[in-house]
């Protein structure tokens, strides 16, 4: 077996070492009748690199990936061109097969790309801090609302409308448990987010707002207005981005009045990867810290004065506090974090700025393409780079149809709420730097062949 | 210092360093051993390493009142410069690429290069994971063998895969079982945590929304099973037991400890981060467990990226299997994997506690871990287990006359050998034996954990070390320990070769410094 270096000799030496026997003995503990007495039965045997390689690349090919086809996916997840050195850089051993750096004198690549990822994501979300990275936007965004929770005592929580469902379900799951009160909504057909809707939500005994921006059908909530009635009634404003490529463009959360700004990483480097791993980020206000999830890297310096850095506050975390920890979370998305810093670096502030414009031109062509089309409108009045298109008929109709023709045009919100009837006719389409002006013909040539 | 040294080739620095002539360079370099600046030292906001083409339109009037005030202030880097910055810092770090990593509960092995190949193949890395079903089909197939694979090596009756690591595999496992108590109408509040379990657990049961209480060990290392039942009662949701425990040794009462559980109407929870110790050779299933996770990243040797990402997904019993997270992968009647992210007609899903992430799950470890499955087979996963326990009680025979194994006399251990700090000279500690191991050219073995054993020093050697590789390393560890037992002062300042010396982690903590300012 190609992964195990004891020949069978160094295995009768080391058993003659240790004084056992045979490998069986070492396994006395175990009950008799609980011991299998060869591999496991009915399972395949070893196989070689080029026979697993042949058999994944057979499933592999079932699958129609997203750079063979004209592709207008996003919702929560978004494909953009990755630089090579990104993927090369992330492969290297010494970031790959490292562990979490609790060895900081021999971890100091690791911690140091750490530092530089909470310096990069505070800043492009507008928070004086950040920590090391969550499993991905979703859970984030849980963990914000229990933050937000434990900070002003409080156990009501509204969610906006224009919440992924996929956050806001993941929410309910965690807030059943944890007997916190979530106040969601499914959102309305409309060209404007729900600010007002959410606004009215808000009293003394809500613990934080939770908004999508852009939201789940593109549209652009005025934070600045949600936060000042948070803030008013003593809640604190969790803003959610899915898209980070839109803060290139758009105002950041944090200097809009929001208090804690999660989001999903993964657009920047990392891939989409059929849905993880992905990257969460968060970040929040510096008095908060305290009550943070996750890994913290801090800058001190080592016993001969140089600078260094080194994982801390761990006080807050389960190794230490165990049922006192601000959370279970251990192992987060380290290698995910790398890609984005370095993907974000590659960029730095302008190239991010010129990212998002090309990301916006791209979907203002396509939905400029789309809308003259007979029976198809666009809903929003403003977007980053996806929107919500009304269709005639069940949107999950034709996003099939599409597909049928090789299309991968989009995701119908009836898939996303499959209980919500009256969004049925809706998709969400997204374009990026990626989109070519062929994909946007063949969507179109394609939509005209499905619609009535 | 008796560290062999083949090349005769003497540090400039470090604790000869008083007979050594100071050589002081103008860079701050010496050689190969690298210093770097952060990006913000070195780039500029309006350098890029990527080339655009200018956008086609301009932002859509309706945009205006969202637009940024100020130009995000981030630094860029061309890509000559990217790749320099980023290769200098992996230098950095240690890795298993570079030696073993023997941290014990971490099972740091080899990460196979050919799971990095199949993972990136665009059929898996370059799909959508709300795409139309019907375009991911060999995607649901691999992650419906993938649970073929886990369900038969662990003996259970289903699995949910969609946590993301191996603590919200536990939230997942926890979960099952607090729906599948209130199906029932018993709500219970109270879940038993060994005191040996890893901090996850209790953190964990917290996070569900239970109490916490402890369960002692006995003196020979495992679950005191009269304290067990003692405590069992009523208000008892559930124990959580590791297994092989994180003191490295099997617990013998597994089964009885299951039973006596169910008899007071709780549920098993077993912490799978051990399950390296025995894939292949016992199914958890045989020993009356209801869930538990798998790290995908320990036993499957998905790889560890500094910190993430993980997976972990979760077996659950015949009691617990209504209750899973949606979506899920499923095979029908037919036999063809389908994603179910809504209870479906046919009743799978009704009982499921909901949605615990975005998406469904993990792919890109998925690939990772059933390659390195199919190379394996079942009859290599059955000797990595053999391997790593051989490789442990290798390294425990070895040094159990030079340092203290406070569990030596309970029998064979694991896969993981664990040591104490009794017996070193007055003043020395676990720490000064590991960072003396980073001097030596060694990660350091999981230190101060388990807490049931004073000074911990937790190796876990895994099956992807070479007998030669484990002599050196042991050689190493004796040095150390015959240093630690003399009162070797030099130890104390420990590491002297590494790119840092031990770092302030008060001063860090005191005055928090976790984002870049410029200075002044």
């Amino acid at each position: 077996m190609r992964y195990l270096p004891l020949t069978q000799d160094d295995r009768q030496a080391m058993l003659a070492t240790i004084s056992a026997g045979s490998i069986d003995e070492l396994f006395r503990d175990v009950p008799e009748d609980a011991v299998l007495d060869g591999p496991v039965a009915g399972l395949p045997l070893h196989a070689s690199e080029m026979a697993v390689e042949r058999h994944m690349a057979a499933l592999a090919a079932k699958n129609l990936s997203a750079g063979a086809a004209p592709f207008f996916i996003g919702a929560g997840a978004y494909r953009h061109h990755i630089p090579a050195s990104v993927d090369h850089l992330i492969q290297r051993g010494e970031f790959l097969t490292a562990y979490t750096p609790y060895q900081p004198e021999i971890a100091q690549g690791t911690l140091q790309v750490l530092f530089e990822f909470q310096t990069q994501v505070a800043r492009l979300l507008g928070t004086d801090i950040a920590n090391a990275s969550m499993y991905d936007g979703s859970t984030a965004c849980w963990e914000a609302i229990a933050m937000a929770g434990r900070i002003t005592r409080r156990k009501r929580a509204v969610l906006s409308g224009g919440l992924h469902p996929h956050y806001a379900e993941t929410a309910k799951t965690m807030a059943r448990f944890t007997g916190d009160a979530l106040a969601a909504r499914v959102p309305v057909l409309v060209p404007e987010p729900d600010d007002a809707e959410v606004i009215a939500a808000i009293d003394a005994e809500t613990s934080c707002v939770v908004v999508q921006y852009p939201d789940v059908l593109g549209r652009i909530p005025d934070l600045a207005a949600i936060a000042e009635a948070a803030h008013a009634q003593g809640a604190l404003l969790v803003a959610v981005v899915t898209e980070p490529v839109a803060l290139g463009l758009l105002e950041a959360p944090g200097a809009l009045g929001a208090d804690i700004v999660v989001g999903e990483g993964q657009a920047l480097g990392v891939g989409l990867q059929f849905g993880g791993p992905y990257l969460g980020l968060f970040g929040c206000r510096e008095k908060f810290v305290r009550q943070m999830p996750g890994r913290l890297c801090g800058q001190t310096v080592d016993a001969d004065g140089r600078r260094g850095f080194v994982l801390t506050l761990s006080t807050r975390e389960q190794h230490i506090r165990r049922e006192k920890a601000t959370s279970n979370i251990c192992t987060n998305s380290g290698l995910c974090a790398l890609a984005f810093s370095i993907h974000m670096t590659l960029l730095g502030g302008e190239g991010l700025a010129k990212l998002a414009r090309i990301n916006h031109a791209r979907a203002r062509r396509t939905a400029d393409a789309l809308s003259v089309l007979p029976g198809v409108s666009v809903l929003n009045s403003a977007y980053f780079n996806e929107f919500t298109v009304l269709v005639p008929g069940e949107a999950r109709v034709v996003v099939q149809a599409l597909a049928d023709r090789g299309v991968l045009g989009g995701v119908s919100f009836g898939r996303l709420y499959p209980h919500a009837p009256e969004l049925a006719g809706a998709m969400l389409v997204t374009a990026t730097e990626t989109t070519a002006d062929e994909d946007i013909a063949a969507l179109v040539a394609a939509l005209q062949e499905v619609l009535p | 210092m008796n560290a062999p040294n083949p090349s005769g080739w003497r540090p400039s620095i470090g604790i000869d360093s008083s007979e050594e002539i100071a050589v002081k360079t103008a860079s701050g370099d010496r050689g190969l051993a690298l210093e770097e600046s952060l990006i913000f030292e070195l780039g500029a906001t309006g350098k890029c390493g990527v080339d655009f083409d200018p956008p086609s339109a301009e932002p859509l009037p309706g945009l205006a009142k969202f637009l940024r005030a100020a130009p995000l202030d981030l630094p860029g880097l061309t890509e000559p410069e990217t790749v320099r910055h980023y290769t200098r810092l992996s230098r950095q770090n240690y890795a298993i690429d570079l030696g073993p990593f023997p941290l014990g509960s971490c099972t740091m092995k080899h990460n196979p290069r050919l799971n990095e190949k199949v993972a990136r193949m665009p059929g898996f890395g370059d799909i959508h994971p709300l795409q139309p079903r019907r375009t991911v089909s060999g995607a649901y197939e691999a992650i419906a063998q993938l649970a073929d694979w886990l369900l038969a090596l662990t003996g259970m009756a289903s699995i949910a895969l969609s946590p993301k690591a191996g603590a919200h595999g536990e939230l997942c496992g926890l979960l099952c079982i607090r729906a599948a108590l209130e199906a029932r109408g018993d709500p219970r509040e109270v879940v038993l945590v060994p005191e040996s379990a890893h901090g996850t657990n209790p953190a964990t049961a917290a996070f569900a929304g239970y109490r916490v209480e402890n369960i002692p060990a006995t003196p020979e290392g495992r679950v005191d099973l009269a304290a067990l039942k003692a405590r069992l009662g009523p208000d008892v949701a559930g124990v959580m037991i590791t297994n092989p425990n994180t003191c490295g040794l099997f617990e013998p009462d597994m089964k009885i400890i299951s039973q006596v559980v169910h008899e007071a109407g709780g549920f098993v929870y077993c912490d799978g981060a051990n399950f390296n110790a025995i894939v292949g050779r016992v199914r958890p299933g045989d020993l009356g467990i209801d869930a538990m996770h798998i790290n995908l990243h320990k036993t499957f040797s998905t790889p560890h990226g500094g910190g993430g990402p993980g997976s972990g997904p979760v077996v659950l019993s015949v009691a617990l299997a209504p209750f899973a997270p949606l979506p899920m992968v499923r095979r029908d009647a037919t036999g063809v994997a389908r994603l179910i992210e809504e209870s479906d007609a046919t009743g799978t899903g009704h009982d499921s506690f909901g949605r615990m992430a975005a998406f469904h799950g993990q792919m890109g470890m998925f690939t990772r871990a059933l390659t390195y499955i199919l190379s394996h087979g079942a009859d290599g996963l059955r000797q990595v287990a053999e391997d790593a326990v051989l490789n442990a009680n290798y390294v425990l025979r070895s040094l159990e006359d030079v340092l203290d194994a406070p569990f030596a006399a309970s029998g064979p251990c694991m896969h993981e050998a664990l040591f104490s700090d009794f017996g070193l000279a007055e003043g020395f500690s676990t720490i000064d034996i590991a960072k003396g191991l980073i001097d030596e050219g060694f990660h350091p073995m999981t230190v101060y954990f388990p807490l049931v054993v004073h000074g911990a020093m937790l190796v876990e050697p895994t099956e992807t070390e070479s007998k030669a590789g484990l002599d050196r390393f042991i050689a190493s560890l004796r040095s150390l320990a015959e240093r630690g037992r003399a009162g070797d002062e030099a130890l104390k300042s420990a590491p002297h070769f590494a790119p840092r010396r031990r770092l302030d982690e008060t001063q860090a903590a005191r005055k928090p410094v976790l984002v870049w300012k410029a200075e002044g």
